[in-house]
């Protein structure tokens, strides 16, 4: 079962080697894709070991206020998946970038380009394919995908894709996931397993929710990495879930708000980056203060 | 690989369940699969095998409380006119004024025989709001409406009533506050309280079991028709002509006539003011998805949608508000690309005309849903034969003033002179 120290993803590495880990996520062309640039480099500066770019798409169910807007800022500032890759081709970060979209983007990235290789053609393909997608992402240097209207029963033609691409595929784990359904997300996740701390949409709240705890108590027998999103806005909450046993915090709606309000948007992604990831191996220092008896009890191997 | 090999037989499996040919699947977030599981669960138990007599009980209210079974009614200027048989549906006569009921009062009660506390649902121009707060308050479930701000503004009186029933409105402000937008956040809602609540999708769309579900509540339609139509003519209809936007009247009296391969089955879409697509401010100035939409997910199924080359879903456009939506069900797109379903096109235009010509010709004013299959009647009758039946889908009392609007700025054939008031 376990790939522990044998894996080649440039994000479970990523992960594992600078546990706790933090995951930063931002809107691409929000509010354009030259100002998106520095964010993401601001972000790598300020202690990110993974970042999440969205790539904007018109009907996005899963999230909050917060990032509707990101995306109708950068849906009106003319973003497009080409753009979002040549941005991708520009990046030189040190953190591993992921891509966070909607399954209808990675279709018709296939499909058009498909219908203007066959413009020729007599009967072009109209049947959308997402193999270009993922080619086109593998080669600007994407590691991984992340899409929250895919489930693992629907994921198997992009599953094979990014197989063969090299690319990670990071499913959500929800709080109504459980028994048979989650054993199946588990075989099928790549990088790290995405824990859904609440249910319904993306954005920043007060508190940690309950469910995480549950949650990461439900998936604590599975080897593979996890991290909590859905409204983690502050270093104690990094702190908090670290804690509670995930591996990476993912903060995304706080990050979009510095965006829209402040006067120098890099900085303050720079000095919050570096909040939470102090809060995350806070997290990580209370653990291991706490575990210290239990380690002297129980060697790691039994776990 | 032997896991992933594994999961994808399995995956196969239930993908043929799940689908329509290569249309439908379930591709929604995580957290609503549970939910969408359930609901396939409680489709087969209640909705297929009939447990609890949940069908029986589903038959007796919509006789009692709904009106069923309504006529099937020869019209007999548009008989003589056409040189030809035609025969109404007539679903404007089920309470309500639209087919609608058929569909939000089944799954009201399919949410009681499954334990929900709470119904959500979106509307576009108010329809299925309004069946839906009407089946909530019958069936005493606690009920909020989310429907987009444009809606809400020009669709007051349906508010009003959906209000009346009990039910909550939520104005939704993104985007143009219109069907699509309102379908997002009710899914938003659903994906927060999916533990309790149940979503009333008001078409055949969504991820499947909705699409088979939808169907099988308004497939009363067609069961109805068909039998009517064999007892009163002796035979069944050379064709069988309904309006098409997401295509829950267009399934419905289309379901049970799909066997039978002398029936020519038409989905008449909405055409808009034109059918070619500004691509530049991404709209599409028609609901002409069967006709001109590409294969793409959304909503939870893959189906045919107005969408751009990158994959942005097009705002879509008709003057007729039940039928202005870019996707449409995955089985009538599954349908449609098998060729046992034509879909065709009319446009604003020719609605009105046929909103006008029922009106005046048969006294029965109707939904301009429905007047885009009476303004294809007129266009195209030569084509379908000596028996023909079409659906009069609603009433068009909602409509009135859409259409005095819409009048006014054209010169048309078939409209009366309105001008008796006072200027």
């Amino acid at each position: 079962m376990s790939q522990e120290g044998t894996t080649d993803s440039d994000i479970e590495a990523a992960i594992r080697e600078n546990h706790p880990a933090l995951i930063t996520y931002i809107t691409a062309g929000d509010p354009s894709l030259e100002e998106t640039k520095e964010y993401v480099e601001a972000l790598d500066r300020g202690g990110s070991d993974l970042i999440e770019l969205g790539l904007p798409f018109s009907e996005p169910i899963a999230e909050g206020p917060t990032i509707q807007a990101a995306i109708n800022r950068a849906l009106d500032a003319g973003t497009t998946p080409e753009g979002f890759f040549d941005l991708v081709d520009d990046l030189e970060t040190e953190a591993p970038l992921l891509v966070m979209t909607y399954y209808n983007m990675i279709l018709q990235y296939g499909s058009s380009e498909a219908s203007r290789a066959s413009e020729s053609d007599a009967e072009p393909s109209n049947k959308p394919d997402v193999r270009p997608f993922v080619e086109r992402g593998a080669e600007a240097g994407l590691s991984g995908i992340i899409v929250p209207d895919l489930p693992a029963e629907e994921a198997d033609p992009l599953r094979e894709a990014c197989d063969d691409y090299g690319l990670d595929l990071v499913f959500i784990v929800a709080p109504t996931t459980e028994g048979e359904r989650l054993d199946r997300i588990m075989s099928q996740v790549s990088g790290f397993a995405y824990v859904q701390a609440r249910l319904g949409t993306t954005g920043a709240r007060a508190d940690v929710s309950g469910a995480t705890h549950d949650s990461l108590a439900r998936l604590s027998e599975y080897d593979v990495p996890k991290a909590v999103g859905f409204g983690v806005s502050e270093g104690d909450h990094a702190a908090e879930i670290i804690e509670a046993g995930a591996d990476g915090v993912i903060v995304g709606s706080a990050l979009i708000d510095l965006i829209a309000s402040s006067d120098d948007p890099a900085a303050a992604l720079e000095a919050k980056a570096e909040e939470l990831k102090r809060g995350a191996i806070r997290g990580a220092d209370d653990n291991a203060v706490e575990s210290v008896g239990e380690t002297a009890a129980t060697s790691p191997s039994e776990r | 690989m032997s896991t992933s090999n594994h999961e994808t037989e399995r995956n196969r499996e239930r993908n043929s369940e799940a689908t329509f040919g290569d249309y439908g699947g379930q591709y929604v977030p995580e957290a609503l699969m549970p939910a969408v599981q359930e609901l396939e669960d409680a489709y087969e138990r209640y909705v297929l095998e009939n447990e609890d007599g949940f069908m029986d009980e589903f038959r007796e209210r919509m006789r009692d409380f709904g009106g069923r079974p309504t006529p099937l009614q020869r019209a007999d200027r548009l008989s003589e006119r056409y040189g030809r048989e035609i025969y109404l549906k007539r679903e404007d006569l089920v309470h309500g004024g639209a087919h609608k009921l058929n569909n939000a009062l089944g799954q009201v009660l399919l949410a009681k025989y499954m334990g929900k506390e709470r119904i959500v649902a979106e509307t576009g121009a108010g329809q299925h709001g309004t069946a839906t707060a009407m089946a909530a308050a019958h069936l005493d479930m606690p009920c909020e409406i989310y429907m987009g701000r444009t809606d809400v503004n020009r669709q007051r009186p349906n508010v009003y009533r959906m209000r009346m029933n009990g039910a909550e409105v939520n104005p939704v402000e993104a985007g143009s506050g219109t069907l699509k937008e309102a379908i997002n956040e009710t899914m938003r809602d659903w994906a927060t309280t999916v533990e309790t609540t149940h979503y009333v999708i008001g078409s055949i769309v969504g991820p499947h079991p909705f699409p088979k579900l939808v169907r099988d509540f308004q497939a009363v339609i067609g069961r109805e028709a068909r039998a009517q139509i064999q007892e009163q003519a002796g035979r069944l209809p050379d064709s069988v002509v309904a309006c098409a936007g997401g295509g829950s009247n267009t399934m419905g009296t289309f379901h049970k006539f799909v066997p039978d391969e002398d029936v020519d089955l038409i989905a008449v879409e909405a055409g808009g003011s034109s059918l070619e697509i500004d691509a530049e401010n991404a709209v599409a100035p028609n609901s002409a998805t069967l006709s001109t939409g590409t294969d793409g997910v959304l909503h939870g199924a893959m189906t045919k949608l107005l969408q751009s080359e990158e994959g942005q879903i097009m705002e879509s456009h008709s003057v007729s508000a039940g039928l202005d939506y870019a996707g449409v069900g995955p089985e009538l797109s599954h349908l449609v690309e098998t060729g046992r379903v034509t879909p065709v096109s009319v446009g604003d235009e020719a609605a009105l005309n046929g909103f006008h010509r029922l009106s005046n010709l048969e006294g029965i004013i109707p939904a301009l849903e429905s007047s885009h299959a009476l303004g294809f009647l007129e266009e195209a009758h030569e084509e379908l034969g000596d028996l023909v039946v079409v659906n009069v889908s609603g009433r068009g009392d909602k409509d009135l003033e859409t259409v005095l609007e819409e009048t006014e700025k054209r010169d048309l054939e078939a409209a009366p002179d309105v001008e008796v008031f006072d200027s």
